[in-house]
This record gives C-alpha cells, structure tokens and sequence, in this order.
C-alpha cells in the first residue's frame, strides 16, 4: 500500500500536514501528536522580522467553527532559524515554512534567508485577512499575486507553495495567476473574513473587528474551492478548511488535493493529525486502495 | 507532564444558582499544581473550542472543578452524570511557585468565579506551614465553597451587597481588619486584579495575579490568549506572553493590565 505523495520533487511519506498557526512549530503538539507520522509540519508564519499582532481578544468560537484575528504575532526569522528548525530536524518529517511579509521585499528577505537552511518547500502567506498592509492584497488581485509569484520564484531555493485566499470572486484565476508566476504549487483555503457581535455589549467580539473563520463550518466551500483551482492548474495543490477527521481529508483528495491540512481541528483534539494519516491508512485497507495517489482528484 | 486524556466523571452537583462543581478522576490530576487549568472538551460536535476552567482541589488521581453557567460548554458540563467519560488536557500553565511563597505572610484573594482555584492553593500553602489567610469577595450572601476554606482556617468575606462580612470588595476587607501582609495571591475579576495591582504597589508588596484570556488551544501554539508584559515574552520577543502558557499566573509588576 503506497501513502507517499510527491510535490515538485519533494517526497512526503503521507498526505498530510498541519495548517499554518494551528499547530507552532510544532513543540507545543509534540507531547499529544506523534510528529514521525505526519507527512509534513507546515509552521506559523514567519516574517522579517518579530511581529506583535493584533490586540486581544484575538479567538472567538462560532457555530461549527472559530473566528481569528492573531494578526500574525511571530518571533521574526532569525530566533526561527536558531530555535524552531532545529527542533524539528530531530524528526522525521519535511518541514514547510510559512512566509509573511507587508512588502515584496519583506517576502524576500525571509525567502533569501530560509535560503541555506535544511527546510523542504516554503508556503507564501499572501492570504491572510488580520494584517492591514500588503498580505492579503496580494493575494486579492490577480496582477500582484503573479509579481510577487514571480519575484519569490527569482529568489527561492525550495519550491514554492502560493497560499490562496478565498476572500475573491474566482478563485481559479488566482490558482492560474500563481502558476504563470511560476509556482510549485498552491494551498487553499486561508480563512473567510468573517464577524461576531455580542449582542449584549453591543460591541464586536474581536478587538480587530473581523477575524478568519476556519473550522469544520466551512468546509464545503473549501472543497469547492480546491475543486475549482485544482482543476484550473497543472500544478499540485494542498487543500485545508475544517478537516476533523480522515473523510474530510479524503473528500479533499478527491476534489484534487495531492496533500491536506489540518487547522483549527487540532484545538479539538491535539492528536487529530495522526488520527487522519490512520484514517486514511485504514480507509485505503477497507476500500482495497493500492496507492493514495488513485484518489487525487478522482470525482 | 501535560496529558490528553478521557477523563471519568465522579460527581457533580449544583453548589449555588448556576455554580457547579464537578470532580473527575484522571490520571492527569497527579502534577497539577495550584494555579493550573485544565481544557476540558464538550461533546457538542458545533462547539469546536476546548473551555479553559481552573483546578480548584487536586489529589493524585482526581480533579475538582467549580464553575459557572456561562454559555453552551459550561451549561453541557453541568449535565454530566458519574461515570460519564470526558476529554480533558491538563495540567496546564505554570500555576503558582509555592517555594517563592515559603516564610512569607501570604494574602490568598479571590472574586466570584476567581474564587475556585484559590482553594488548592490555600491548602499547599497551608500544609507546607507558610502563613497564608484567605479573603474572598461574594456578589451577596450566596456563598459558595466558603465552608471548603474554612477547614483550612478562618476566612474574611466581603460582599458587594454588605450582607456578609465587609461591604465592597476584597480589598475593602484587607484595609477594614488592617491585614499585614508580603504577598497578594488573586484571581477574579479585571477591575479587581487591576486595584490588586496597584495596592500592592504603592505599599510596596509581591502580588501574583492570575489572568484570563480566550484560548483556542491551550498549549502556546495559537497565539490567541496574549497579554501584555514588561519584559520581553520567551516565544516571539515583541512583550505578549501567553496566558495558557507563560501564566495564567503572572507578577503584577511584570504585566500589563
Ligand atoms: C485560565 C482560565 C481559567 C478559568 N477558570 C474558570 C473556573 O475555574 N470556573 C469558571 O466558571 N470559569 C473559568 N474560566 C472562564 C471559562 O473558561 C468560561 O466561562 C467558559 O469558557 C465559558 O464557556 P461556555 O461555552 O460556557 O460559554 P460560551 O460563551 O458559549 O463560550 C464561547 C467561547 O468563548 C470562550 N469564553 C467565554 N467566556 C470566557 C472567559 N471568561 N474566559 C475565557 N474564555 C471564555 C469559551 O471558552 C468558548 O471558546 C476560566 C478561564 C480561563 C482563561
Ligand atoms: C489561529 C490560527 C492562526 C493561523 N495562522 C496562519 C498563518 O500564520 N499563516 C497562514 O498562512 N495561515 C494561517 N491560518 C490559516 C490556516 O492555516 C488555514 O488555512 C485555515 O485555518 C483553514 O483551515 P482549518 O479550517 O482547518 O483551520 C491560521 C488559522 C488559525 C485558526
Ligand atoms: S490558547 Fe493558544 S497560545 Fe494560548
């Protein structure tokens, strides 16, 4: 029975990760989620320089889901370098870095120092709808995702993974634009920009007003979404939003992911990880599947 | 250690209107210091979120949580029957450092539903001989666990409405009996902790406050449960420590609030 799944080259011994800011860098799940298993860790983004983020409150739960406005606090590239990729080399994994930035150049920077360091594939942050400037802007139009695609593809040693936003109208033009731009490929879906008032204050419950839905309530519109891009472009995508459990994570392979995500189900139960990749491993066994890659975008 | 596990439940009861108190047995219960909390996780598959909810007795292998009905997780807690299998991580955060506290005199204070969690401590102080008085703040008379403190010795009591012991708020109650003191424990409401904070300030006294935050995952991964601090925090550097993680317990002088 083959698991293993590949993705410009990089091979992954199953099919899935940990999503962005949902899981560290991994030290804080290491105790409850075996990180052996996992086919890779994708880490909280990391940029230039430390970050604070935004005020508190920063989480809230809504039906089926939770709202986040983090604003992507981040100890900045150098204690990342010192501390967190280290601590992951000692397992058996491939690690995926989260990049942010408000600038190209910011992007750059994190991208060129990430450079010479022992990390498998980069994932651009151009998604994420918490911080006022840059970020998502670039990942809203067409135009800038392509620029910046390109200027990081200029730079980057590992192959490079565009996460899409699906805060947009079409979000196969986005998939389209970052494979023009040059990308190994895309992951999608960042979180939907969404709100929580509390009725009785009258006030809003994020400090930041809006916050990031993710979460098994928006599921379906993520496996939409990765149906849509997938099948918009040649190049692998990995597909997240409201994964709990392995038939989340197959209903994602199925609409064209090589690899998926999982976020906020963490916060459900730590070990979530490693109960998907078994899953997946006993619904291949029972479904007399020889190798996972059959299922890939098999609907 | 910290510990994801089904926990099993021993008892619950209904101490006060809309206060409950639940004892689970748990392998986790074994480390717990006071000060900890533990995640407990609700069955309804539409709340997502673990709730945060301090140790407020601990033994080797059981875990007594008082708390309030605050919303669907807590009103779901509420109905759990013995031997009902629950999910739990715990013990979480640094708890209080009772060698810090040994051979000083030890104000222990807590408000409403601050108040649960200064039980364990109370009695770890008292047992190690540290000289340690409770003071505790009550909307009304309805005065729930106030007989749990009194096994450990006497107690003040400050009621908001003035029908039990001091009238106003805790620190009303440590001026009325002009208490001496080195260090102030607390734990309860913002407004509180903030006039804990700066008591003991200007008289020039330790005071540890425990603080509380919406959390997502409890264990210093998501970045959401941050307060603001003096010095720089140990995982990003930019003076948001997390309170799931860095605290729940925290020096007064050292945050933000
Ligand atoms: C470290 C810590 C210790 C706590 N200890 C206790 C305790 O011993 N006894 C007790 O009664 N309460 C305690 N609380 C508060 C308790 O966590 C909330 O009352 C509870 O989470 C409410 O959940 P709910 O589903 O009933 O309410 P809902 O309003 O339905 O909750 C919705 C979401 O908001 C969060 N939330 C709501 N109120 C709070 C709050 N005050 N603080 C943090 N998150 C909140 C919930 O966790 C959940 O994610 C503690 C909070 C923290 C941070
Ligand atoms: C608390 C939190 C923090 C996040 N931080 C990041 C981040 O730093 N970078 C990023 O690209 N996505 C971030 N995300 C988005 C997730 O990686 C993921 O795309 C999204 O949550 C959808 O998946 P889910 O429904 O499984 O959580 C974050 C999500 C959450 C809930
Ligand atoms: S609750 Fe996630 S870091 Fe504290």
């Amino acid at each position: 029975m083959n698991t293993k799944v590949s993705i410009a080259g990089v091979e992954f011994k199953n099919p899935v990760t940990t999503a962005s800011g949902t899981f560290g860098s991994g030290m804080e799940y290491c105790e409850f989620a075996d990180l052996n298993r996992l086919g890779a860790v994708t880490t909280k983004g990391v940029a230039s320089v430390p970050w604070p983020g935004n005020p508190t409150p920063r989480v809230c739960e809504v039906y089926g889901g939770m709202l986040n406005a983090i604003g992507l606090q981040n100890p900045g590239i150098d204690v990342f370098c010192k501390r967190d990729i280290p601590f992951l080399k000692k397992f058996d994994t491939k690690i995926i870095v989260n990049v942010c930035g408000k600038t190209v150049e910011e992007y750059l920077e994190v991208v060129e120092r990430l450079a010479d360091e022992p990390v498998d594939m980069l994932e651009i942050n151009v998604s994420c709808p918490n911080v006022k400037e840059g970020a998502i802007a670039f990942g809203q139009d067409a135009d800038c995702l392509f620029g910046i695609t390109k200027e990081i593809k200029k730079k980057a040693k590992q192959p490079v993974i565009m996460k899409l936003s699906p805060n947009v109208t079409r979000i196969a033009d986005m998939a389209k634009a970052a494979e023009a731009g040059g990308a190994d490929a895309i992951s999608l879906i960042n979180t939907i920009t969404g709100m929580k008032i509390d009725i009785e204050r009258r006030k809003f419950v994020l400090a930041n007003k809006t916050g990031g839905m993710s979460g098994p309530a928006i599921k379906p519109v993520a496996v939409r979404m990765v149906y849509e891009a997938s099948h918009a472009v040649k190049i692998p995508t990995i597909g997240m939003g409201g994964i709990a459990s392995y038939d989340d994570a197959i209903e994602f392979m199925m609409a064209g992911a090589t690899m998926v995500a999982v976020g906020a189900a963490n916060f459900t139960n730590p070990n979530t990880t490693v109960e998907v990749v078994n899953g997946i491993e006993e619904f291949m066994k029972t479904h007399g599947i020889e190798d996972i890659n059959e299922i890939i975008g098999c609907v | 250690m910290k510990m994801y596990e089904e926990a099993t439940v021993v008892s619950v009861k209904e101490i006060a209107p809309l206060i409950f108190d639940m004892t689970v047995s748990a392998k986790s219960a074994k480390e717990a210091v006071p000060g900890q909390f533990a995640m407990i996780y609700p069955k309804n598959p539409s709340t997502l979120l673990p709730r945060p909810i301090s140790i407020c007795e601990k033994s080797d292998d059981e875990l007594r949580f008082v708390f309030r009905i605050a919303g669907k997780g807590t009103k779901e807690f509420s109905t759990y029957k013995k031997g009902d299998l629950v999910r739990i991580l715990a013990p979480l955060g640094n708890g209080y450092d009772i060698n810090a506290l040994k051979g000083k005199k030890v104000i222990v204070t807590g408000g409403g539903i601050g108040i649960p969690p200064m039980l364990e401590l109370l009695k770890t102080l008292k047992a190690n001989g540290t000289e340690v008085l409770g003071i505790f703040g009550y909307r009304d008379s309805v005065l729930f666990l106030k007989e749990d403190f009194e096994k450990f010795g006497k107690v003040y009591i400050a009621t908001e409405d003035g029908s039990v012991g001091t009238k106003g708020n805790v620190l009303d109650a440590v001026k009325e009996h002009d208490i001496d003191f080195d260090v102030i424990c607390a734990c309860g409401p913002m407004p509180m902790l903030k006039a804990v904070k700066n008591f003991a300030g200007e008289k020039g006294k330790d005071a540890y406050i425990s603080l509380e935050e919406r959390m997502a995952c409890g264990v210093g991964a998501c970045l959401g449960c941050v307060c603001k601090t003096v010095k720089k925090d140990v995982h990003s550097h930019v003076n948001n420590a997390r309170v799931c993680t860095e605290g729940p317990v925290f020096d007064a002088r050292e945050v933000e609030i």
